[in-house]
């Protein structure tokens, strides 16, 4: 990991799952608008918010990662139909699940991005780094290395 | 080991702008697997593609990174130069460092930084990429047009000239759509009925096009070259067969309604056909105000037909149809203008929304195009049109605007000078767009040879007084308040898609915006395909257009539904899920997630120690399948996985970032 990992110059390391309809278009959207936000989040690209495994999240964590995100289409607007309404569901309960391993929730977001929303997706990836430098770097559940 | 081949593109200055290309070259070089880093200033150019080519086949390389554009823009041509190097399209991953990184990131050194990671990334992801193959699918090579309006129409007309089959469901009694609604058309004058008729009697009686009228579509399975549809033929209680379209039914019929047709603004017959010219030419009984179905009793029109046509038993039929590809043509509404109480809308018969005014001036209209106050039946003198009313309007209408109405405004003064010189036309407008061929010089003909008065502003206030009505606006370029004595006060009411459309979007999985009006697979470069592979958007069902841009529309959706059509097979996507067998455990949880219906069960034999043991386990129809992935994350024992977005690829995904 290249970005600064010293605690007073701690820059969060975020993985961001994107589905590949609405969040990954979205962050594509906000590219060809030249939006600008910092460059803390690396993008995995998943066909569906409902192909996250919550395995894939705690894998994140326990590498190193300060932060998880997962972006999918708004509920309603599935690509795949229903594939959102799983993963909220599945997503909430692993929510409360890092709060009981004492893992803060406020690492874990997730945010419905549609392809139009640019300004959203910029504005997620902006905010979401600031929170989690507030928190501090993520000790609890990454791997002793 | 694996020999990954990294390019690296500049796009120009796109990305060499603000990555520093050599570094990234030079980090990638370092990344286990990988033989070969080299960049390029446009990788999917011709020469970009020629040595992506050349270089597989130098260096030997069995995987390929594109550090490039978004995978949504390029992926496909990638995969298509490794292929004509004889590697297998899915072993290419790609990198988005130009929307992801260089676009959005100012800093150089950081933006260079995670161009690295991200190439680091797809090296990890495709170094466990394997070989996937598309299947050939078998296409049924007719197509299927919902609504019939002039855009389902020319859909229709142009698949079945080409040679195809067509079924065109319409849910109204007869085809024509809005377009059969209307007086005469911008900017020519063009009489609509004179245009539109013609081509409804070509759709009715092409030998490859089959109408369903007074039809719904109830259910749509399959996928792209296979759609199952389930079609509700209503009962129309007249037996299409044996009408001879004489009439005598709703002559007698005691029961009246409102015509939907003409807006409510005379009255039909419970058996009725929506105008003379409707195609079928058939009548239909509106069960809900039939005196028979409400009361049991009647049975006049039964008696009058001499055909015997009439069968007040017909049932409803479901016909079950499949298609290879689909064309959504459903058509516009008018806004309901219940928040708009300043306009006393409803509560006047001479205030009137524009398509109102289309009946009131149409020669099969309610006054013989007369164009007469409803209230009185007097020929109107002063007449106030509002534009924008619910259009560009956020707080209680669109905030869209609706295109047209600028057009059909300037149109209506034009008419209503015709009919009465003596007339005066008044227009409350925000901007006049006219945008398209010969617009502006018509809006001008409006303006300067009618002499129809513009006034920038909005309206405050119509309110009846005597037998006419005040109009309180403000001329926003004078600052001064308005006062007009109208005759009638004609709202141009914003275009919104049909009240069915999110329930057509949920049939064929597409994407509505926040209005429900369709979205397309890409505003600019793909304007009729849809998210749905095989479903195509034509009309106003997609956003508002006028006539020639729906029928333009309608063109290229029926151009691109018939380039399904006229393959025997299609290849399919193989990034699909895929069962372990010896791993499931048979407990089905993936069948209930599938929003496809994609995974049944399925017993398989086996040989434990020496003796046939029968178990169930899950199986994928990977023709059905959509590959979203949600059944391998409720697979417990990890038997399901997406290939292509393999749990193994996503998890060396995740590693190569936290790295």
């Amino acid at each position: 990991m290249s970005v600064a990992r010293e605690e007073h110059n701690f820059e969060p390391l975020i993985v961001a799952f994107c589905c590949n309809w609405c969040s990954y278009a979205g962050g594509d959207l906000a590219g060809t608008s030249r939006m600008s936000y910092p460059p803390n989040a690396r993008v995995i690209r998943v066909p569906c918010s409902s192909r996250v495994s919550p395995n894939f999240i705690l894998r994140a964590f326990q590498r190193g990662a300060d932060g998880v995100l997962v972006a999918g289409c708004h509920p309603g607007d599935c690509h795949y139909i229903t594939g959102n309404y799983h993963a909220r569901r599945r997503l909430s309960i692993l929510r409360r699940f890092l709060g009981f391993m004492g893992v803060e929730p406020e690492r874990f977001e997730v945010h419905w991005i549609s392809a139009s929303e640019g300004g959203k997706f910029a504005e997620v990836m902006t905010e979401m780094p600031e929170k989690i430098r507030a928190l501090g770097p993520n000790r609890k559940l990454r791997d002793a290395r | 080991m694996r020999r990954i081949g990294v390019f690296i593109c500049w796009c120009g200055a796109n990305i060499a702008g603000t990555v520093d290309i050599e570094k990234v070259v030079e980090e990638s070089k370092k990344i286990p697997g990988v033989a070969y880093a080299g960049e390029y200033r446009y990788m999917c150019s011709e020469i970009g593609q020629d040595m992506i080519r050349d270089t597989i086949i130098e260096q030997n390389l069995d995987r390929v990174v594109v550090a490039a554009c978004s995978p949504r823009m390029h992926e496909p041509t990638f995969r298509r130069a490794a292929e004509s190097a004889g590697l297998n399209p899915y072993l290419v991953q790609m990198a988005n460092i130009r929307e992801h990184c260089s676009w959005v990131h100012k800093d150089e050194e950081e933006a260079t930084r995670k161009a690295v990671a991200l190439v680091r990334t797809a090296v990890a992801k495709a170094s466990r990429s394997v070989e996937l193959f598309s299947q050939e699918i078998p296409v049924e090579r007719r197509a299927l047009v919902l609504g019939g309006g002039i855009a389902g129409i020319q859909a229709a007309l142009d698949i079945a000239d080409a040679g195809y089959e067509v079924d065109l469901v319409e849910k109204s009694p007869t085809i024509g759509g809005r377009m059969a609604q209307l007086d005469k058309t911008f900017p020519t004058l063009d009489c609509s009925a004179c245009i539109l008729t013609p081509k409804m009697v070509d759709a009715s009686s092409h030998p490859n096009i089959n109408l369903f009228t007074w039809s719904e579509v109830e259910q749509v399975e399959g996928y792209v070259g296979n759609f199952t549809v389930t079609i509700r033929k209503k009962a129309r209680f007249v037996d299409e067969e044996k009408c001879t379209g004489c009439g005598d039914c709703f002559e007698k019929c005691p029961s009246k309604v409102d015509s939907e047709f003409d807006e409510g603004l005379v009255q039909r017959k419970a058996i009725y056909v929506p105008f003379p010219q409707a195609v079928p030419n058939v009548p239909v009984i509106d069960k809900e105000n039939c005196r028979w179905f409400v009361k049991e009793k009647c049975r006049v029109c039964e008696k009058v037909c001499e055909a015997e046509a009439v069968d007040l038993e017909q049932e409803d039929e479901l016909l079950e149809k499949r298609y290879g590809a689909v064309v959504v043509a459903t058509g516009f509404d008018v806004l309901g203008l219940e928040e708009f109480g300043e306009f006393n809308y409803g509560k006047h018969p001479d205030i009137i929304t524009s398509l109102e005014f289309e009946r009131l001036v149409n020669a099969s209209g309610p006054t013989g195009g007369k164009l007469l106050r409803p209230s009185n039946q007097e020929p109107p003198r002063n007449v106030v049109f509002v534009q924008c009313v619910g259009s560009r309007d956020k707080s209680r209408g669109k905030p869209y605007c609706s295109k047209i109405c600028c057009m059909y405004t300037a149109k209506h003064t034009v008419l209503l000078k015709e009919k009465y010189p003596q007339s005066q036309a008044y227009v409350f407008y925000i901007d006049v767009r006219t945008g398209g061929k010969d617009f502006e010089e018509f809006h001008r003909r409006a303006v300067e040879e009618n002499d129809a008065i513009y006034l920038r502003g909005q309206v405050g206030k119509v309110f009846p007084e005597g037998d006419k009505l005040l109009v309180e606006g403000v001329d926003s370029l004078s600052g001064k308040t308005v006062q007009i004595e109208a005759d009638m006060v004609v709202l141009a009411a914003a275009m919104v898609p049909r009240t069915d459309a999110p329930e057509i979007a949920r049939l064929l999985t597409l994407g509505t915006d926040a209005h429900s009006f369709f979205t397309e697979a890409h505003p600019k470069l793909r304007p009729v395909e849809t998210h749905s592979a095989g479903v195509f958007l034509a009309g106003a069902c997609q956003g508002p257009k006028d006539i020639p841009e729906a029928v333009a529309q309608a063109s290229g959706s029926a151009s691109k539904a018939l380039g399904i059509l006229s393959k025997e097979t299609l290849l399919s996507d193989p990034c699909v899920s895929k069962v372990d067998e010896s791993l499931c455990t048979g407990c089905l949880m993936c069948i209930d997630v599938c929003p496809y219906h994609a995974i049944t069960e399925k017993t398989i034999e086996e040989k434990v120690h020496g003796e046939v043991v029968k178990r169930v386990v899950a199986e994928v129809n990977e023709a059905v399948c959509q590959g979203c992935g949600a059944c391998s994350v409720a697979c417990r024992p990890g038997a399901m996985n997406v290939k292509g977005f393999s749990n193994e690829q996503i998890l060396a995904e995740v590693d190569a970032v936290c790295l």
